[in-house]
């Protein structure tokens, strides 16, 4: 492949199909509208964090399924993620859907990745149906990566607020009414030896910089309706729109610039710099987004799902924060 | 009595505040910003300034997690005039045993009543 990390999908892979849903804080977001469905507890009536965050992916992918009006039988392959130990809560999901399915972790940026993933296998006219997506219940991922919820620790103000949603779709064969995924670009780790994990949004702009630049050098002369970043926060955000400003690469996109984290839960400044975890970006662009993409009120935009990479172990240790963007432009025609 | 209290609420809030300064200028976690107040407290009743601090500010000297070092030393010191040596090990937590028992104590009665939730600050 020569000038790798940018790629164009001939067959023209369309989501056919999209489920959103979220836990009962955020009910509170501004996109409320158009999630599928609102849960009152944030255990998703199970008795335990994690078991819940499991129930949350499961319920949420036999709604794609069935909006879509297919089968969990008809689908060829699942690809999904999320950011506790070992991916259990989305393993365990598979376990119950039973389809065949591949685990995958890009931290938050899976929403993508695994998009990107679906389209490949797609290309190859192997696949008909990919179910794909990714989610995080707030409990059990600030236990993983922050501290414990009953330890009540503090967060500065560039801490974010893991979402409780989840997002997936489906995947499938060019369909004219649907958006398709025209292009991709898969990320390069980027490390800007960032160390704090409760600023993670400005350890991810440079690698959310990095992959844009790439994409749109491979596209020039497109026009987008926008550009979104997956969870870099109100204080990331701000990082690499100073950043696409100073390079001047790619300035008109400054005013086209969105964030699904730092819109996520409005201007409440509770939820300090915003939303982040790999269900803000999912729950975001296949909840919302698609729901204009649908109605043809976008018709080009580019989404760049950003992830953090690093584990609590790696933290204490003293390592820095190492950074992944993927990116995927839709088109809708 | 009004003016104890007063400086009871001073000195303690003062004390929070180089805490809050540990995290938001320091940037420590709050794990080293607790053991770091518990040494800071242990030396300085090593060197016998907790005392007269706590004749000062009363419940503003004993209620913050310093307390928690100088009660450390101060058991282990008197134990140590006992017992020699080995007096140091087993008095360290001979005047601290109340406070952890209670956390423990209060912890398992909060967790069997309560769910935990996330706290939006």
């Amino acid at each position: 492949m020569k000038n790798a990390r940018t790629y164009q999908f001939a067959t023209k892979p369309s989501i056919v199909s999209t489920a959103v849903s979220v836990g009962p804080l955020e009910k509170q977001s501004p996109f409320r509208p158009h999630f599928d469905h609102v849960y009152e507890d944030e255990r998703f009536g199970e008795d335990s964090n994690e078991k819940g965050h499991a129930t949350l992916i499961e319920d949420t992918c036999k709604l794609a399924i069935m909006k879509g009006g297919f089968q969990a039988t008809d689908i060829d392959l699942f690809l999904a993620g999320d950011l506790v130990n070992q991916m259990t809560p989305t393993n365990f999901a598979a376990r119950e859907l039973a389809t065949p399915f591949m685990g995958m972790f890009s931290a938050c940026a899976t929403s993508i990745s695994s998009l990107i993933t679906a389209s490949f296998f797609l290309e190859t006219n192997q696949m008909e149906r990919i179910l794909f997506g990714s989610a995080s219940q707030h409990n059990a991922v600030e236990r993983q990566f922050r501290y414990p919820i009953e330890y009540g620790a503090q967060k500065p103000p560039t801490g974010q607020w893991t979402v409780t949603g989840a997002g997936f779709g489906i995947l499938s064969q060019y369909q004219r009414d649907k958006p398709y995924v025209h292009s991709a670009t898969i990320g390069q780790v980027v490390d800007c030896e960032c160390k704090d994990p409760l600023d993670m949004g400005s350890a991810m702009a440079p690698a959310a910089f990095d992959t844009i630049q790439q994409h749109l050098s491979q596209n020039k002369g497109t026009s987008y309706d926008f550009v979104m970043t997956g969870d870099l926060g109100k204080n990331g955000s701000a990082i690499l729109q100073e950043l696409i400003r100073t390079s001047g690469v790619s300035s008109y996109l400054v005013d086209k610039y969105r964030d699904a984290g730092a819109e996520f839960y409005g201007n409440n400044e509770k939820f300090l710099s915003g939303g982040s975890g790999a269900g803000c970006s999912a729950s975001v662009y296949y909840g919302p987004i698609y729901a204009e993409l649908l109605k043809k009120q976008w018709k080009k935009i580019l989404l760049v799902a950003t992830g953090a990479l690093l584990s609590p172990l790696s933290f204490q240790q003293g390592e820095t924060i190492p950074c992944i963007a993927h990116a995927v432009e839709l088109t809708m025609e | 009595m009004i003016f104890s209290i007063i400086i009871a609420f001073v000195v303690g809030g003062l004390i929070c505040v180089v805490g809050q300064l540990l995290f938001d200028v320091a940037k420590l976690t709050p794990a080293h910003t607790l053991s770091l107040m518990v040494v800071i407290g242990s030396v300085l009743d090593g060197f016998g300034l907790y005392e007269p601090f706590i004749d000062f500010a009363g419940a503003g000297a004993t209620v913050p997690i310093l307390s928690f070092g100088n009660s450390l030393t101060h058991g282990a010191m008197a134990e140590a005039e006992k017992h020699g040596l080995i007096g140091v090990l087993t008095g360290m937590f001979e005047v601290t045993s109340s406070g952890i028992s209670a956390a423990i104590v209060f912890g398992v009665i909060a967790a069997i009543i309560f769910k935990s939730k996330g706290k939006v600050s």
